[in-house]
Formats: C-alpha cells, sequence, structure tokens
C-alpha cells in the first residue's frame, strides 16, 4: 500500500500560497490554489503541515473560511506569539509559496442551503471562521435562511471580516457584536462575554428551533452551548466546534 | 472543564488516512455508559498522542498515537463505532 493512494482516503497534497492579507491587527487570511482540490462544504476545516529543513514537521487544524469555489480556499490564522505554526503563517508566507494540506475534513459541523434555518451562529474571536464560510455560502446561493451571527471579539479593530459582515447584513442576516476587552467612544452594543441573557436577546428563541453553530476557543463553546440548552435549545440542534491551543 | 480540551473534529484529518469515509458524522458507542455521538462531538484531549473521552461519563473511548511512518489506535473503551457507507 505504501506510496499507493486509494480512493476515498485523505493524503497531504500541495498547496500554492496565493494571497496574504491581513484581517486584524492579529489574524491574517492566506489564500492557496490547491490542485486537484476536491471541493469542500461550508463549515469543514483541513490540516495544514509544516516541514522544517530538518525533517521536524508539525500539523495544525484550520477551519476553511472561504465559500466552496473551485480550487481556491482561504484560511484565517491569528498570530499566537509564542506559536510554533502560526507566525510562519502569518509573517513569513508570500504569494508564490508552497505548503501541505490535508483535508477538507468533517461532516459534522457543516452548514449548506438545503439545511435550511433559521440559523443561529455564535462566535468567539477567529470562531467566525468556519461560519464566514456558510455566511459566504448562504450569499453566494442567493439563500435567504433567517441568520443571526453573534460574534464576540475583543475590540473593535479585533472584528475578523467586519467590513464584510457590515455589507451582507440585511437580507436575513442579522450580525451581532459584543466587544469583551475594549469599546470604541460611543460604542452602544454589548460590552461583555456572551451569557444567556445576550443569547436570548438576538435570538431565534427555542420555539423557532433554530440550527445553531458555535465555534469558539473551547471555554467559550462550552459557556455558550450550556446557556443555550438552559434557554431550552434542544441539545441535538447544537452543533459545536472548539479550539485549543494546538491553534497555536 | 479543560481549557485544553478540544472536540473529534480535531481528528478528522488523521481518521481520514485510515478511513475511506468522512468520520465526523460516524457514531461512536461508549463501552464504560453506552452513550452513543457523533465522532465530533467527543471530547478530545491532545498530548504526546490523541485521547479520545466520552462526554456524558469521561471514559477514555480511544487513544491514537502516531508517528511519521506509524499510527496506533486503541478504540478498548468502544463498544461501538458506526459508520455510514
Amino acid at each position: 500500500m505504501e506510496g499507493t493512494t486509494v480512493l476515498g482516503r485523505l493524503t497531504w497534497q500541495p498547496a500554492d500560497v496565493t494571497g496574504v492579507v491581513a484581517e486584524t491587527p492579529r489574524a491574517t487570511t492566506i489564500a492557496f490554489d490547491v490542485p486537484g482540490w476536491a471541493g469542500h462544504r461550508a463549515g469543514q476545516h483541513l490540516d495544514v503541515r509544516l516541514t522544517a529543513d530538518d525533517g521536524y514537521q508539525a500539523e495544525r487544524s484550520y477551519s476553511i473560511a472561504s465559500a466552496p469555489d473551485g480550487m481556491h480556499i482561504e484560511l484565517t490564522v491569528v498570530r499566537i506569539a509564542d506559536g510554533e505554526v502560526s507566525p510562519y503563517l502569518t509573517d513569513d508566507l508570500q504569494p508564490g509559496d508552497q505548503i501541505e494540506l490535508r483535508g477538507p475534513v468533517g461532516g459534522y459541523f457543516v452548514w449548506e442551503p438545503p439545511l435550511g434555518g433559521p440559523l443561529l451562529l455564535v462566535a468567539g474571536g477567529s470562531g467566525v471562521a468556519p461560519l464566514m464560510a456558510m455566511i459566504r455560502l448562504r450569499a453566494a446561493a442567493g439563500s435567504d435562511v433567517q441568520t443571526r451571527l453573534l460574534l464576540s471579539s475583543r475590540g473593535w479593530d479585533d472584528i475578523i471580516y467586519r467590513d464584510e459582515l457590515e455589507r451582507l447584513n440585511g437580507n436575513g442576516l442579522t450580525v451581532v457584536h459584543t466587544l469583551t476587552m475594549s469599546q470604541p467612544p460611543g460604542w452602544a452594543g454589548y460590552a461583555r462575554r456572551v451569557d444567556a441573557e445576550m443569547l436570548a436577546e438576538v435570538g431565534p428563541g427555542p420555539a423557532e428551533r433554530p440550527l445553531v453553530y458555535i465555534c469558539g476557543p473551547t471555554p467559550f463553546v462550552e459557556a455558550a452551548a450550556q446557556a443555550l440548552v438552559g434557554l431550552g435549545h434542544q441539545p441535538e440542534a447544537i452543533k459545536t466546534e472548539r479550539f485549543g491551543p494546538t491553534g497555536s | 472543564m479543560d481549557e485544553l480540551m478540544l472536540d473529534g473534529n480535531a481528528v478528522a484529518g488523521m481518521l481520514s488516512e485510515v478511513f475511506a469515509v468522512e468520520m465526523t458524522t460516524a457514531t461512536m458507542t461508549c463501552g464504560n455508559c453506552g452513550t452513543s455521538g457523533a465522532v465530533g462531538a467527543m471530547h478530545v484531549f491532545r498530548g504526546a498522542g490523541i485521547v479520545m473521552r466520552c462526554p456524558n461519563c469521561d471514559n477514555v473511548m480511544a487513544k491514537i498515537v502516531e508517528d511519521g511512518t506509524r499510527m496506533w489506535m486503541n478504540f478498548g473503551g468502544t463498544q461501538a463505532l458506526e459508520i455510514t457507507r
């Protein structure tokens, strides 16, 4: 079997960097073309593998932020100062560079228009990435499924995809921000961590039976999921994706 | 609750090298308490290897260790792994 590829199983494949764009002071979006990419579903992720000159390898998982679009994919990476992988991805990668990817993976944390809604998307920081893939797919497909995005960020300048979300707001999509650490002058929005009261206000409520997707750091996801269950949402309707320090 | 905890989505790429079908929606049944759930919803801890635990009773359902050429998988705490073809 060695050296052969079995259909259906995934192997590492080369990806060409086509663009690097700063989203916020800490988050960078990297665009790739992946020759032979099998296509992905909104919400899926992939693994990135870096190999050093001495053969040392490091792998990390990242959600795909772009809507399905041929062999083009985009990842949004937050730079962790003492991280092993993220500083290389955010600081050193240039268009024309090549890295290795394995994916797409996941079918659990996925939304596509036929699944309908309403949708309640809850994100902490860069946890917005897979939810952005859903929002971008929703827009590209012309879907008007009722969608609420509650996005928790540290401050105004830390909001990933802020301008694009502002443009997409409307046509059934409502974007609500909470800024947990600093707020611009005159900020009238939420200024605390996501809690049950906030989730109840943002809605949709349990009676509307929304499909819920929560992505963020593990403590964020646990708190939001428990609050939603406490509000009466069905646990089976709540899909979660946690990221931890392996996101470094 | 452990800040280092991940979920089954984090091992999907590794499992996809072994299994030819999408694995986060496969169903795992705990060998201790009998609770069934999607692989994507299992609790995952990453150290020198991967430990998958039951979200209901915390039983160690699977252990996976890999290096460059080998993958070692122990599903001793799993009663059943159900895959949709």
